[in-house]
């Protein structure tokens, strides 16, 4: 036995005794779990598979790096048929689609030629006959918002060298009315055009020419020292995936057959977009992820994903699962005179990020965009610790250097959200409600409560 | 309505703190519409949206557009927007490092030799007991109603990783000389402790210490216990197996400043007895086995055997205010107590002195209390059963119903003796005697009913053991150290009385 500290959780009058009797005492913030969850909790933490289960998936995840391998077309990597459309989050119908998704799908169906008109993509949908969504996480892909993917759309190719293992996520198209916040006006499709005949063929020519593949992995390791949370700022991470790519791209013009004004204005393109590298950052946390699941036992969250409707999360323990409820519109600030009653619920693949650790759970090291909701720094610190109260691990790559050099909170634990209540923060983008608009904000949201209990209530039961 | 644009060249503000400056303006008044922001492409967009009209500019400048009420003043607004833009927070102390939420969160800040203690709601006790488990920590549960195969899925575990599990129901523990629930200030010795019992415990903590401190007076160094490790009064049951039992008596038999072990619990299983007998006989350390029961010991005498294996004769175990202490003032014995193992203790006794015991802790079915404490027989009412502390704290920390009784046991004409115990000590009420001398003191206005208590306590116990003694004395009270001589003497007195009623 060694000199004694002493951990109380529960009546104070123990801690004070403890207290007075010169001995350290750190004392718990015990409150009740969320209603009902006591028994499944006691089930769940007497689970013989749990601890060991949960060490395997978080050091599964952990021992990913992913590299950018290559670009192509999500019909040759996805095998992705003519009329069939991914999309974000759970899986969901065309009736209970919410404005922005519809409105990409629209724009998807457009940019396949399946319609002349985007607007005449509705009867297409609803007569619901020659096409078929999916979300794209049961593709090994991840869509930003809308997150609606197409057979001619040009993917990020991700591979994790040590299995194999791949995920894929499409090229961003920068902010504004763009088709993944649900516009499908000319602008949109003619921008998407040009990536799919320019900067895809482009970017593939540049990740092919490049000897030594982008370590997407290591270029979160470093933007994150850079004042990234890469997902709702990815400044540093673009750059420097621009610094990685661009002699291959101006070496590709030796080649053909684009020209010095294609390399030009894909330069330009990528460089103006600040969230560029975001649909890098995305894939590598699925990859990451992927790695974790389906470990029985395991209480860990593999995915949270929002289709603009519904926010649903699958659970390491429980494989393909979703458990979903109504996702929440995001607390925020509005571009222009676009107000709360503007904006659609929660949409997008891209909690994946915060899913992993980063993002709103590193909030503490993008001190730049604290002021989403009127928030502080101290805020943006107080919130990274409180991750850490729900989650099983830190990352030891993904440090935060105010924080001493943390590692990011990482690895939520299902059974940690019903006890303290507390839920995942995530950063977001917000969508116009209706299809069509685009972009009319930006934010902070959380998962509905109740998709948590939800999701112990079956691991409880399968660990009876 | 009127509007008015301007551009700040060089000047910079990120798009998020724009934002917020807008929002800002937005609500100065006079102002129905306002957009700050860099003359980005996708801003100059959302600006000529709003129908404003924007000069030449480059994404570095900055463009104000308002656009206020007619009789509003544009000096104002741009006041506003100054000030919206105008850092406001200087720098501030850390106020960021939240107090932890979990057992699990609190661990990873302390070091690898901290211990937890649990005392939540019970149905939530054995998910913090696994958190410490799982970092490597031993845990003290002192939480109650927690179901027997969450204890033996707790146990098992700790098991498998070496660490304890002191509980669920655990009241007492000393781990190196510090109390943990309700424990006595000790004298650190060599002994250590075995306990499926709480106030077993801490009747023999009481006892040894005073016999060491009996024994240091004449020269004898080292009676005191180093420690004592609660295991729950459930773990020699068949169902748990006695897995904290062995444990701690490993921890015990490793612990080279441990000369001797003594293992207490209320009656064990008797498989889990055998096992146990086994168990102890393998180690280097010897063991005292104090299992109470019918023929069994009490604690007192297993206290002696301690000290006789120590070498040691007992002393003579402290009485104060035997003077009060007339004849029995009827035929019925009244037990009043807030330790179930001195209640139980106090049964056995009395059952083989005056025959069947009502109680609520009954020692067979047939004799149970209903919700009537107080019946025409023999009764011994233990207040710290879980069914007397639903919704109110544990008597050693509120003794209302307890002294409720008393005057009702008092007022009873058949009651010839009342017995009680008070417990002092780390968790205990500051003053016990405060409330309970005045009420020893009213049972004894209307005719001098005997009133024995067994105080159990130590010289060190932040309570003060000689003042709540004195204080008991005064009110009228014959206060033991030792609840078996306090038994016996209540006992006697009641023989007394049959003697002289025959």
């Amino acid at each position: 036995m060694t000199e004694t500290t002493v951990v109380t959780v529960g009546a104070d009058m123990f801690a004070d005794s403890v207290a007075g009797q010169a001995v350290g005492v750190e004392r718990v913030d015990w409150r009740p779990p969320m209603p009902g969850t006591e028994r499944d909790l006691a089930t769940v933490a007497t689970d013989p598979r749990r601890p060991e289960a949960n060490r395997t998936a978080v050091e599964a995840m952990l021992g990913v790096t992913a590299h950018l391998v290559d670009v192509a077309p999500a019909s040759e990597v996805l095998g992705l048929e003519p009329g069939q459309f991914l999309h974000a989050g759970p899986p969901i119908e065309w009736d209970r689609a919410s404005g922005p998704l519809r409105g990409a799908l629209m724009g998807g169906a457009a940019l396949e030629g399946l319609v002349d008109d985007p607007e005449d993509a509705v009867a297409l949908f609803e007569s619901g006959s020659s096409v078929s969504l999916e979300p794209c996480h049961h593709r090994s892909a991840v869509g930003p918002m809308a997150g609606v993917v197409t057979p001619s759309m040009w993917m990020w190719v991700l591979e994790d060298r040590a299995t194999g293992r791949r995920t894929y996520c499409s090229l961003n198209e920068g902010l504004g009315k763009v088709l993944r916040y649900g516009a499908y006006g000319p602008e949109v499709l003619t921008r998407l055009r040009w990536m799919g005949d320019v900067l895809g063929p482009l970017l593939q020519a540049a990740v092919r020419g490049t000897a030594e593949a982008s370590d997407v992995t290591g270029i979160l390791t470093q933007m994150l020292q850079m004042g990234d949370e890469a997902h709702n700022r990815n400044r540093a991470g673009t750059l420097m995936l621009l610094r990685d790519l661009s002699p291959a791209m101006v070496g590709s013009l030796e080649k053909g057959p684009f020209d010095a004004k294609d390399v030009s204005e894909a330069l330009r393109f990528i460089g103006g977009n600040d969230h560029f590298f975001l649909n890098l950052a995305m894939p590598a946390c699925k990859l990451a992820l992927d790695a974790g699941r389906d470990v029985p036992g395991s209480t860990m969250v593999v995915a949270m994903a929002r289709n603009g409707t519904d926010f649903g999360i699958q659970v390491s323990g429980t494989g393909d699962q979703w458990f979903t409820g109504p996702a929440q519109v995001a607390e925020g600030l509005f571009l222009g005179d676009y107000g709360p009653d503007d904006a659609n619920a929660d949409i997008g693949d891209s909690a994946i990020t915060e899913t992993a650790g980063i993002g709103g759970f590193a909030m503490a090291t993008a001190p730049a965009i604290v002021r989403l909701v009127g928030g502080t720094v101290p805020d943006a610190l107080a919130t990274t610790r409180r991750m850490h109260e729900i989650t099983l691990a830190e990352n030891p790559r993904w440090s935060v250097p105010v924080l001493e050099f943390q590692g990011t909170p990482t690895g939520i634990d299902v059974t940690k959200v019903c006890r303290t209540g507390i839920l995942p923060q995530i950063n977001t983008g917000m969508a116009g409600r209706v299809a069509g608009v685009g972009q009319v904000g930006a934010g902070l949201v959380t998962p509905p409560a109740e998709i948590f209990p939800k999701a112990l209530a079956a691991l409880a039961e399968a660990a009876r | 309505m009127k509007d008015h644009v301007e551009l700040r060249s060089g000047a910079y503000a990120d798009s998020v703190t724009l934002l917020q400056v807008s929002r800002a303006v937005q609500a100065a008044p006079g102002v129905v519409a306002a957009q700050v922001a860099m003359a980005t492409g996708l801003n100059l967009e959302v600006l000529e949206g709003m129908g404003f009209d924007i000069p030449e500019s480059s994404p570095n400048d900055m463009v104000v557009a308002l656009r206020l009420d007619d009789d509003a003043d544009v000096a104002t607004a741009l006041a506003a927007v100054d000030a919206a833009l105008a850092p406001t927070r200087p720098a501030s102390g850390d106020t960021t490092v939240a107090p932890p939420r979990t057992t699990g969160s609190a661990l990873r800040r302390t070091g690898p030799g901290a211990v937890a203690l649990v005392s939540v709601p019970g149905a939530s006790a054995t998910v913090e007991a696994m958190d410490a488990l799982e970092a490597g920590h031993d845990v003290m549960v002192f939480s109650d109603n927690v179901p027997v195969a969450e204890e033996v899925a707790l146990k098992t575990y700790a098991a498998s990783r070496g660490a304890l599990v002191m509980g669920p129901d655990c009241g007492t523990a000393v781990i190196d000389g510090v109390g943990l629930g309700f424990a006595n200030a000790v004298r650190p010795g060599r002994i250590g402790i075995v306990a499926a019992s709480g106030t077993g415990c801490q009747q023999l903590l009481a006892l040894l210490h005073h016999a060491g401190a009996d024994l240091a007076a004449r020269g004898h160094d080292g009676v005191g216990v180093r420690h004592a490790l609660g295991v729950g009064g459930r773990d020699l049951s068949a169902a748990v197996g006695g897995t904290s039992t062995r444990e701690a008596l490993r921890r015990l038999d490793a612990d080279a400043d441990v000369d001797l072990v003594v293992v207490v619990s209320k009656p064990p299983a008797p498989e889990v007895a055998e096992a146990l007998a086994k168990d102890a006989d393998a180690l280097d350390t010897p063991v005292e086995l104090g299992l109470l029961g019918r023929g069994q010991r009490d604690l007192t005498a297993v206290a002696e055997a301690v000290l006789a294996r120590l070498g040691h004769e007992a002393p003579q175990w402290p009485v104060h205010g035997a003077d009060n202490t007339g004849g029995a003032t009827g035929p019925l014995l009244r037990g009043l107590f807030v330790g179930g193992t001195l209640c139980d203790e106090s049964m056995l006794m009395a059952t083989e002195a005056l025959g069947p015991i009502r109680s609520n802790i009954p020692l067979s079915d047939d004799l149970a209390l209903g919700d009537e404490l107080l019946v025409d027989d023999h009764t011994m009412v233990d207040f710290g059963d879980d069914a007397l502390t639903q919704g109110r704290a544990h008597p050693m920390i509120d003794p209302t119903l307890r002294n409720e009784q008393l005057a009702r046991a008092a007022a009873d004409p058949q009651t010839g003796v009342i017995l009680l115990d008070l417990v002092l000590g780390h968790g205990a009420e500051p003053d016990p005697a405060a409330l309970l001398a005045p009420a020893i003191a009213a049972a004894r206005a209307e005719r001098a009913i005997p009133v024995v208590v067994s105080l159990v306590g130590t010289d060190l116990d932040p309570q003060g053991l000689d003042a709540t003694r004195d204080a008991l004395v005064a009110a009228g009270a014959e206060v033991h150290l030792s609840n078996a001589s306090a038994t016996r003497r209540a006992l006697d007195l009641i023989a007394r009385f049959e003697g002289a009623a025959r």
